[in-house]
């Protein structure tokens, strides 16, 4: 990346640049792709964009980022997400 | 349009100081995705300077300068001027400030840069309190909320910001909201359309200063059109039209739903209906959202 030779602070783009937020987590969205209809409410609605939107309009959910809040499921009409207690299934 | 028509590039990157569920964030994705990369983001303090997250690292791939609480609309405008000379007018300047910094300490430099016709839009994220320094009230904040400075609820109605806008005769200005991201993109995208300045507000529901849960940014933003505590409308060549469940509302083809559906879900109005039910200002909150309609259908219908 192009850096910037000036007298002040500049800060640069970076993904996880307040760390890996993923572990703020207290609850995961599980995706269950079978239900999935491909409506991308979940991925525009994201507020972390930690819902990946593939080529073929797939949904992918970026766990090392995704903080929990749990729109992502909330807005899904099909309820082809839920939120499970991080730890519980381990 | 549908949701899959929006553009796929992310200029917001994962991993930021923002809380979860945050309606800044994802208000923020929809404007990087209607005007991309193409442009400059000017920040007074608010949530966004801190999102940003810390130096060397920041969560915006856009470029995006900060400056002093008062003086978003200032700093645009010196940005603008200085691109303009350089013949960079391909670039659009956006300012992106709160409620606080809008309806507040940064309305004279708002007002100023309208009256000089700067080329900008200027965006503000309505979350309705000054939420940055611990939720304070501010000009935006509705009647009887509770904040950390009004601790029995707020006693004056928010202001009309949209009105004062108006009063500018700018070429346009809009009001969206989070839980429209179709609406929001299309308002924003006709914005960057149009020179002179353009202003355009966006009800952002904030889980941590309304106190609701962080699954529920967009219910309580649904929540906000539907029950007319919020409107939809975009003001353009002097005329105000409504759009999507507001101008059903206006055109009286169905009924704004009870405010009550709306706050009961925010904890900071819980004290209207714990230990019992204040039935008092429950009905004058209801009576001015009625009296704000009848005045909208009075003007714009
Ligand atoms: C002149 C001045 N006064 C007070 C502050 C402290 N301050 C920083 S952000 C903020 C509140 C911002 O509220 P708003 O504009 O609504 O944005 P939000 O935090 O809600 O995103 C305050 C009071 C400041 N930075 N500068
Ligand atoms: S909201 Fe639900 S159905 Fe729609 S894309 Fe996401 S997971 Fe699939
Ligand atoms: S839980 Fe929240 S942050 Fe995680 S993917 Fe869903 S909407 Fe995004
Ligand atoms: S306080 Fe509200 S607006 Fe500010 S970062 Fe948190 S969720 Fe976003
Ligand atoms: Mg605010």
């Amino acid at each position: 990346m192009k850096k910037y030779d000036v007298r002040t602070t500049i800060s640069y783009p970076t993904k996880g640049a307040m760390g890996k937020t993923g572990n703020w987590r207290v609850f995961t969205p599980i995706l269950d792709k079978k239900k999935c209809v491909k409506c991308l409410r979940c991925w525009i609605y994201c507020p972390e964009a930690t819902v990946i939107r593939n080529k073929d309009d797939t949904v992918d959910i970026d766990y090392e980022y995704c903080k929990g809040c749990g729109i992502c499921a909330d807005v899904c009409k099909v309820k082809a997400i839920v939120m499970e207690r991080v730890g519980e299934k381990e | 349009m549908a949701i899959k028509d929006l553009p796929r590039e992310e200029c917001y990157l994962p991993g930021s100081a923002a809380c979860p569920g945050c309606p800044a964030t994802m208000a923020m994705r929809i404007v990087f995705k209607a005007i991309g990369k193409k442009m400059v983001m000017i920040v007074p303090a608010c949530c966004t300077a801190v999102i940003e997250s810390i130096h060397p690292k920041t969560s915006f791939n856009i470029p995006t300068m900060n400056i002093a609480f008062e003086a978003a609309a200032a700093g645009a405008s010196g940005v603008e001027a200085g691109l303009r000379k350089q013949g960079r007018e391909d670039i659009t300047v956006v300012a992106w400030a709160g409620d606080g910094g809008t309806y507040d300490i940064g309305i004279q430099a708002l007002s100023g840069a309208l009256e000089r016709n700067t080329n900008f839009i200027y965006i503000c994220y309505n979350n309705q309190i000054y939420s940055n320094t611990g939720i304070q009230r501010s000009g935006a904040t509705p009647y009887a909320a509770w904040t950390t400075t009004t601790v029995r609820g707020k006693t004056e109605f928010r202001k009309e910001m949209g009105e004062i806008i108006q009063a500018h005769h700018i070429p346009y200005a809009a009001q969206a909201c989070v839980a429209y991201p179709e609406d929001l993109y299309k308002k924003v995208k006709k914005a960057k359309s149009i020179k002179g300045p353009k202003y355009i507000e966006i009800m952002a529901p904030c889980p941590p200063g309304w106190r609701f849960g962080m699954e529920k940014t967009v219910e309580m933003g649904t929540m906000a059109v539907e029950t007319g505590a919020w409107a939809l409308y975009e003001y353009e060549n002097e005329k105000v039209t409504f759009n999507g469940k507001s101008k059903l509302i206006l055109d009286g083809k169905i009924e704004r739903k009870s405010i009550e559906d709306w706050i009961k879900y925010q904890g900071r109005f819980r004290h209207l209906f714990i230990p019992k039910k204040d039935v008092k200002r429950l009905k004058e909150i209801e009576e001015h959202v009625d009296k704000i309609w009848e005045r909208y259908r009075a003007c714009y219908l």
